[in-house]
């Protein structure tokens, strides 16, 4: 059994970063010819920045939008990222302070992430629109989520698994030894379906994560009338 | 042709339940081979329509950024769902922005994607078919590329980017529309979109000088092709003679004449607006865009201002620096050219608006607010002014500026109801290139969002004129307010306002 997640850990990360490079790098070389932010939008580069902080953090946009989808969308992304920091502990020695620190908040975020979840898993059935544009893969990205969730908070507890023996498995990952991982059903569940989740990253619509900082209308300048801006192929037709 | 009706107004705003397929009959009338080949374009669909499509959308998604995250980006989050006008006065949820989308993004998935090829009903991905490209041609043409979902997409998806590639991908393959298509062709063969040759236009002008000189006893003059004038004016066509339009050029007329500056409009760029936009195609906005640089060169002038045009701001405020060098700033030696004779103490372009309220805070002007007493105006934010271009040195200029001048030349000002002005603002409902009659149900069911705005301050404080500063929304609320209960007359141009305000030759 440890061999088989060492093996595919190693894919699952290999696939996230270098899909992610991937896409990064195509939407990084892809150009855009025109001026479209939304507007009204920043006339400067640092006015941009906060712009797309505020979308990350706050999810303004969203939050003009419709205030349910904001509340639980928000809850489920600010509790996730508390949860992934909290697991940072699986892969340092000695843990960092503020990482001890975050621990009980943690725990409580991964009930808030499940919460998060349910409300908008609820709005796919209940909210005709929502239901109107869902498809299984929406679906299926909202139990995979839910299955972590719940599978991660079944480890503290309903059945408890040798936390020790899984950290030290990570630890050992990061040094290419394969070491004892517990057989552990819940554990590896928990394990395959992260997993699953790193590997369909780079191809799925979790891409909405390196998108938003790559939208136009978002992390544009507004100031096409005092500078002007030329894509490669459009100063092309100039010179013909 | 469906029966027109207008949707009941809705008591309180909610979006209305779904009708699946409502809208599934409305569709714009298809371009003529001989408008199509006019400018460019396959006369008819071709054979190997599939193929084309796909190796187009292919090379858009390569040449536009915006395209490509958008098509990648939606998580069906549902935030834009109920904000098209389309979809709240219709119901059909082929309306709501992301299943608009989606028409486009499913095949995308399957061709472009490693999941849409493996398990493309896991994913919502669709093959092309002769249906889906039926339901492109459709639904893209629903969409006035206004803008509003793009304001609430917490990833800033722009709708209008995908029913432009959807466009253009329907143009190369034969497939365009005749509305568009058919202007477009006007604008390259004689100058305007509205097809009115040299001498029509300078006999009109003519007739509007005598007009003006009955009316007010000054002699403001509408000069055409005066080489060596401060200012060339580039205004929409039905500026010229349509009706309210024509109200708002008499009042940059003798805005010009009462500040004493110079000015010249140009036959053979006699149309601001820019259609290239609209079905998305680089090469036919700029090509239309060159038209301005090409006479701003030739007359000399020293500034170049645009007229009340929503999406014709948008293409001179965003794009024609890029597109044709009409701006400030740049190096190189195609855009040095023209902005080398440009006189950078100005804005360039300068919206009219702008202009007039550099003109009204200099004291410059002699102006009688009680002159527009009869009137209790409000303001309807055009969506491409709004949301894709700026007004002033700030953001949100586009809002004030507007607001402020119409508060300079009226008294009684009323605001419509937060949520359906400033970004938020409403389309009129007959953007985007869906201003011709046989789309006329749809664009009175468009309306009906900023029907509903309007019959409140209407009721709560008796407003009869509701100012705006685009020239098809100007048209398209002449043409649906009746169906709404409301007088045709109560749509109007900031700057017929500023016209009926504005003192000639008591200054001096």
């Amino acid at each position: 059994m440890a061999a088989f997640f060492a093996g595919l850990f190693y894919l699952a990360a290999t696939v996230l970063v270098a899909g992610l490079a991937v896409r990064i790098r195509q939407y990084a070389g892809t150009p855009a010819p025109l001026k479209i932010p939304t507007t009204p939008a920043p006339t400067t580069r640092g006015g941009v920045a906060l712009r797309l902080v505020r979308e990350v953090v706050l999810f303004e946009s969203l939050f003009k939008a419709t205030l349910w989808t904001w509340l639980f969308g928000w809850v489920f992304h600010a509790a996730l990222a508390l949860v992934l920091l909290r697991h940072l502990r699986y892969f340092t020695e000695p843990v960092w302070g503020w990482v001890a620190f975050i621990q009980p908040f943690g725990v409580y975020a991964g009930f808030a992430m499940l919460a998060g979840l349910a409300g908008l898993w609820a709005r796919r059935f209940l909210v005709d629109r929502v239901r109107y544009i869902s498809t299984p893969s929406d679906h299926l990205m909202l139990a995979l989520l839910v299955a972590i969730g719940a599978s991660g908070l079944a480890m503290k507890y309903v059945a408890h698994t040798d936390v020790i023996a899984v950290k030290s498995f990570f630890l050992g990952l990061m040094s290419f030894e394969v070491r004892h991982l517990p057989a552990d059903p819940i554990l590896a569940l928990h394990l395959g379906l992260v997993a699953a989740l790193m590997l369909v990253f780079p191809f799925s619509k979790l891409l909405h994560a390196p998108g938003l900082f790559f939208s136009p209308g978002r992390n544009q300048v507004d100031d096409p009338r005092e500078r002007r801006h030329l894509a490669e192929w459009a100063a092309r037709l100039d010179t013909k | 042709m469906a029966d027109v009706t207008a949707p009941p107004l809705r008591e309180f705003p909610v979006p209305p339940a779904l009708l699946p397929d409502a809208m599934a009959d409305s569709k714009p009338y298809v371009a003529t081979e001989k408008m199509q080949e006019a400018i460019g374009f396959p006369g008819t669909l071709v054979d190997d329509w599939h193929d084309k499509a796909i190796a187009k959308m292919g090379e858009l998604v390569g040449k536009y950024r915006g395209l490509r995250v958008y098509l990648d980006a939606c998580v069906h989050c549902g935030a834009c769902t109920d904000k098209c006008h389309y979809f709240l006065g219709t119901g059909d949820p082929k309306n709501m922005p992301v299943a608009r989308q989606e028409l486009m993004r499913g095949v995308y998935r399957r061709h472009f994607t490693l999941p849409g090829k493996l398990f493309p009903k896991l994913v919502g991905a669709r093959e092309l078919t002769k249906d889906v490209l039926d339901d492109w041609y459709k639904y893209y043409n629903q969409c006035s590329e206004c803008r509003r979902c793009s304001v609430f997409c917490p990833y800033g998806i722009d709708t209008a980017e995908v029913t432009m590639a959807a466009k253009e991908i329907l143009d190369s393959i034969g497939y365009g529309q005749k509305y568009t298509n058919e202007i477009i062709g006007k604008v390259h063969k004689i100058g305007n979109n509205l097809g009115l040759p040299g001498p029509a236009l300078e006999d009109t002008l003519l007739g509007l000088e005598e007009d003006v000189k009955d009316e007010t006893g000054a002699d403001v003059k509408f000069p055409l092709d005066v080489k060596g004038a401060e200012v060339l004016l580039v205004t929409p066509s039905a500026d010229f003679f349509a009706e309210p339009h024509v109200d708002s050029l008499i009042g940059y007329a003798k805005v010009f004449h009462a500040a004493g500056i110079s000015w010249t409009l140009s036959s053979h760029a006699s149309e601001a607006g820019n259609f290239g936009l609209f079905i998305g195609n680089y090469e036919q906005m700029r090509t239309i865009a060159m038209r301005i640089r090409e006479a701003a060169l030739e007359l000399g002038v020293k500034r170049i201002v645009v007229g009340e045009c929503g999406h014709a701001w948008r293409v001179a405020y965003s794009f024609w620096n890029t597109l044709a060098g009409i701006g400030s700033g740049a190096d190189d030696p195609f855009a040095r050219m023209l902005q080398s004779q440009l006189d950078h103490n100005y804005r360039q372009p300068t919206h009219i608006c702008e202009l007039t309220w550099d003109l009204v805070r200099k004291g410059a002007l002699v102006l009688d607010k009680e002159a527009n007493d009869h009137r209790v105006v409000t303001f309807h934010d055009s969506c491409n002014v709004a949301r894709a271009s700026r007004m002033g040195d700030d953001p949100g200029g586009q809002f004030e500026i507007p607001r402020a001048l119409v508060r300079a030349v009226a008294n009684r000002y009323v605001e419509m109801r937060p949520g359906t002005t400033h970004e938020a603002t409403f389309c009129c409902g007959g953007g985007g290139g869906l201003l011709t009659d046989e789309l006329l149900d749809l664009r009175v069911k468009g309306a009906l969002p900023r029907m509903e705005s309007l019959r409140e301050v209407a009721d709560r404080h008796g407003v009869n004129f509701m100012a705006t500063i685009c020239a098809i929304c100007k048209a398209q609320f002449t043409k649906v307010l009746p169906y709404y209960g409301f007088n045709r007359n109560m749509v109007g141009g900031v700057h017929q306002l500023v016209s009926t305000a504005i003192r000639l030759g008591a200054k001096q």
